[in-house]
């Protein structure tokens, strides 16, 4: 397990290590230097000089780029004075987070239970009922079913708020938008797992051993039908919470999500690259996370030396 | 135990020896894996429904727009945000522009970055995977950890950077999602060329002599194409999703051009008061993607030889 | 000797789509208390599906029991309720599997797969459960048991995970253990060891033994009486001896000279049988060996043989066993021995 842990955490750092380069490259790509054209204010301009070290060679300027990043410091804006890129950070970032791990948190039960549904049922209606959800989940974007849930449920029955963060009542129909997508992948995954692992040789040993039907089910299929699911639960962090900007602007959550709208529209770019490179750290340390748990749950790799 | 009904006579003994040419005719017909293929397709009806909406989206783009006498460009301040009606089918938007007009241009652009960036993707992927599954070693080795590494960064993340610095337009969009969207192709290919050059007629084909891209474009590539076409049917909706994203937030498609993405971000501004400037763009990216999945689950049912029988 | 388990007429097919599988087309034989018994026939011969149905182990549908019974101490097996099924698994009768690499739940530790049975027939507490399973492992020979009851299976050697599945299947001591093909997985040497194992553990613990094998080999080393199965039906049934040593029916002369033996002359090539199994489907009306049989004659294409007597519990289901028919000298017999 500890060697494992060591060549995860080398793997992140590395994929941490490219990320930051591909943006402080791409930096360098943006089109007319964006941070000193005449539009920017002298004290923007001044953040600049001092976050990028613009008026020096390249290589001081990386490692004063890495060297800001280390100490948590993600830049400025561009477009508005004195507004770090960690203060709209920590101003919004907690709504994300909350909408994000919600979700998560959603997508993986129902998800894991839809497919165990439907698994257990092969090839009769609720297997087929859940499939139907599941491919359909799969299929319909948040920012189409956000705005139908909020039609049906809000404008037409009025039985939840149509949008803001202000108590669980209007956190139910955000979640299930932004999670739809991710519980029927799960759910077809899981579904897949179950399948495949109730044909193994072991499920029949456990059957000759005289166990339940719910006993083989429950301490033998779903067990290891499960670990595969866990392996996506990396991936599927990272997409609920890009998924955040799209559900935000729907719902109209004071999250992330309309910040980095609102810095595309308005070209400030310093300001979208680094909201984007921490999402991009953020989502490489929870799919570290994720590593280490699947490491935890498969004895495989949580014994291994 | 089993007693016979008629009496064993003495020529009955005659010895008549094996028969095994008789037993093996008895073999059922061979019919060839895409032709078994496609009959399990044929049959597989949510699979041929999804088929048949993708082949009528795609006429429709083509000939959609020409349908009405409005172009999609054209804007007419005395007829904004019209519902639809007999003069305009789907309506019209804020700009008074003719929503037909624009759904079916719009799906020109989802359709053709969709399609264009599953198939950039699959060709880059099927070179990669198969090199550096073939020759195995160092090569495999440097490509691999290369991947693992891309692969740990969300795929939305290096779109949306690739987005920032390409700016907005088609082909900055499928440049954008070309650039990482190989990876999972790559991994595929490679896994079935590693199992697949183990085989025999890999061998075989090596010892006549037959030269590294020789093998691995007429041997190994077309025995995984099975595995490849299902993942490249599966790639397209996903494309046509992350389009319809980033036109969602802003960084896709801009007008005058249009896509059902852009239509969609357009729709919602206002869609409490006119939910069909949402729900029709909406319906179509939606049916298209469900198409395209079922499709694809339906290829991967009807390639897989696991269960043929 | 007892009667333990009694199969009469026993029929077992398959539903799928292209039509009915004929699998097990009327077998009947029995097994006594502490008697081992070997069935033994190529693959696709029907031995697994006879063994699983004699557990219930056969998924239902497609499966189905289309006729026979199954007398098992008293009770007709293929008349309990799934309910009372399980009581009789892995209590009364149990099973070892082909493969043991993958015949363990990987993500469960091994004492805890043993404890599993106890604790479920024999109502023990856990910590007696883990005992016993402690003890279990002793019994199949497995070093440092404490140490080892507490491990996953991948960490125990492939040889080592088949003592553990034997430990596993007797951990309730069970009147019947059924192995399909314990050893074919196994290196040779390992192969040795798991027969001896099972050996000395049914002269201690007194239990019958169906054992399915393609390797006659394995036969030798073990069984009392064999019985050979070829597309759904036994063929020829016997003491170990008369088999090895008078066999009759020229298929088990074939499956005897396929046997590599240490007198088999170097420069003779290993015999094999020509072509394969028949479709069963649609299995021949009359001897379903006939189409591989040098011998066959023209009844053997037209009906099947009756069963023949040929010697103390010695029967045969082939025509050239009928008086009427022509004289042949068997190929092996008295010359083989096996190693």
């Amino acid at each position: 397990m500890g060697r494992y842990i060591l060549n995860r955490l080398f793997v992140s750092l590395i994929t941490a290590w490219v990320l930051v380069t591909l943006v402080f490259f791409l930096i360098r790509l943006l089109p007319g230097d964006p941070f000193l054209s005449e539009k920017v204010t002298p004290e923007i301009k001044a953040n600049m000089m001092k976050y990028y070290g613009l008026d020096k060679p390249i290589h001081i300027q990386y490692a004063t780029f890495l060297g800001n990043l280390l100490k948590g410091d993600f830049g400025y804006s561009l477009r508005y004075k004195n507004r770090t890129v960690n203060e709209v950070i920590n101003q919004a970032f907690p709504y994300s987070a909350d909408l994000g791990i919600r979700a998560v948190i959603f997508a993986a039960i129902a998800g894991v239970t839809l497919g165990i549904i439907a698994a257990l049922n092969r090839n009769r209606s609720w297997d087929y009922l859940s499939m139907f959800i599941a491919i359909v989940g799969v299929s319909v974007p948040s920012f189409v079913i956000g705005p139908l849930l909020q039609y049906v449920f809000a404008t037409k029955l009025k039985l939840l708020p149509v949008s803001q963060w202000k108590g669980f009542a209007y956190t139910i129909m955000p979640t299930f938008a932004l999670s739809l997508h991710s519980l029927a992948l799960m759910a077809r995954l899981m579904r897949a797992s179950m399948l495949d692992v109730v044909n193994q040789d072991y499920i029949k040993t456990a059957k000759a051993k005289g166990l339940s039907p719910f006993q083989i089910i429950w301490k033998h299929q779903i067990r290891n039908a499960i670990l595969p699911v866990v392996t996506v639960l990396g991936p599927v962090t990272a997409t609920l919470l890009t998924g955040t900007f799209v559900v935000e602007q729907i719902f109209a959550i004071p999250g992330l999500g309309k910040f980095y709208i609102l810095g595309i529209q308005n070209l400030d770019y310093s300001l979208v690259l680094g909201m984007t490179t921490f999402y991009g750290l953020f989502l490489i340390a929870a799919n570290f996370v994720v590593d280490i748990i699947y490491g935890l749950v498969d004895p495989r790799i949580r014994l291994a030396r | 135990m089993q007693t016979t009904g008629n009496a064993v006579t003495k020529e009955m003994f005659e010895h008549v020896g094996k028969n095994i040419s008789q037993m093996e005719a008895i073999a059922r017909p061979s019919i060839t894996y895409w032709q078994d293929a496609w009959r399990r397709l044929k049959q597989n009806k949510v699979a041929m429904l999804g088929l048949i909406i993708i082949i009528l989206y795609t006429i429709m783009a083509i000939v959609g727009p020409y349908m009405t006498p409005y172009d999609y460009r054209t804007t007419n301040t005395a007829e904004i945000d019209q519902p639809p009606s007999a003069k305009h089918w789907f309506g019209t938007d804020t700009l008074g522009r003719d929503l037909w007009a624009r759904t079916w241009m719009g799906a020109r652009v989802s359709l053709a970055i969709g399609f264009l960036a599953a198939f950039l993707n699959a060709v880059i992927g099927v070179i990669i995977g198969g090199i550096s599954g073939y020759f195995g070693g160092k090569v495999d080795m440097f490509i691999m950890r290369t991947i693992d590494i891309l692969y740990s960064i969300p795929y939305m993340i290096i779109v949306i950077l690739m987005m920032v610095v390409l700016g907005q337009g088609i082909m900055p969009l499928v440049i954008a999602m070309v650039v990482v969207g190989w990876l999972n192709m790559a991994r595929l290919v490679r896994g079935q060329v590693l199992q697949l050059k183990e085989q025999e007629f890999v061998l075989a084909a090596k010892v006549l002599g037959a030269s590294h891209s020789r093998i691995i474009f007429k041997h190994l590539i077309p025995n995984a194409l099975g595995v490849i076409l299902v993942n490249l049917t599966m790639s397209v909706p996903s494309a046509i999703f992350t389009e319809a994203f980033l036109s969602f937030i802003g960084l896709g498609v801009v007008p005058p051009h249009s896509s059902w993405g852009q239509l969609a971000y357009y729709g919602i501004q206002a869609f409490r008061v006119r939910p069909y400037q949402l729900f029709i763009p909406a319906f179509f990216i939606s049916t298209t993607m469900l198409s395209l999945n079922l499709l694809g689950d339906g290829l991967r049912d009807a390639l897989d030889p696991r269960l043929r029988s | 000797m007892e009667r333990l388990l009694e199969v009469k007429d026993l029929e077992v097919s398959f539903r799928t789509y292209a039509g009915e599988i004929k699998a097990v087309r009327g077998v009947s034989f029995h097994v006594d208390r502490g008697e081992t018994v070997a069935i033994v026939g190529e693959s696709g011969c029907g031995k697994t599906v006879t063994v699983q149905t004699i557990m219930r182990l056969i998924p239902m549908p497609p499966g189905f029991i289309k006729n026979g019974s199954i007398i098992f101490d008293g009770k007709d097996i293929a008349k309990l309720s799934e309910k009372e099924m399980e009581h009789v698994r892995g209590s009364e009768m149990s099973m070892v599997f082909q493969d043991p690499m993958t015949s363990l739940n990987p993500t469960m530790r091994v004492g805890a797969q043993i404890a599993e049975s106890l604790i479920k027939h024999q109502k023990m507490p856990p910590k007696q459960a883990r005992e016993r399973a402690i003890e279990m492992l002793k019994l199949v020979g497995i070093p440092n048991a404490e140490k080892r009851v507490d491990q996953y299976p991948h960490e125990f050697s492939g040889g080592m995970r088949q003592r553990a599945m034997i430990a596993i299947a007797l951990a309730c001591s069970p009147k019947l253990l059924i192995a399909d093909e314990p050893t074919t997985a196994l290196d040779v040497t390992i192969q040795a060891q798991i027969l001896d194992l099972m050996r000395d553990l049914q002269k201690k613990l007194n239990t019958s033994i169906i054992i399915i094998t393609h390797n006659l080999g394995v036969v030798a080393n073990l069984a009392e009486r064999v019985l050979v199965m070829y597309a759904g039906k036994i063929i020829e049934r016997g003491s170990l001896d008369e088999i090895f040593y008078n066999p009759r029916h020229p298929y088990t002369w074939g499956l005897l000279m396929s046997v590599p033996t240490s007198e088999l002359d170097k420069s003779k090539r290993l015999a094999s049988i020509d072509g394969t199994p028949p479709d069963l489907f649609a299995p021949p009306v009359g001897c379903a060996f006939a189409a591989r049989c040098e011998y066959a004659m023209k009844i053997c294409y037209e009906r099947y043989p009756e069963d023949f007597t040929v010697g103390d519990g010695h029967r045969v289901a082939c025509w050239l066993m009928h008086p009427m028919a022509p004289e042949v000298k068997p190929p092996v017999g008295k010359g083989v021995t096996l190693s």
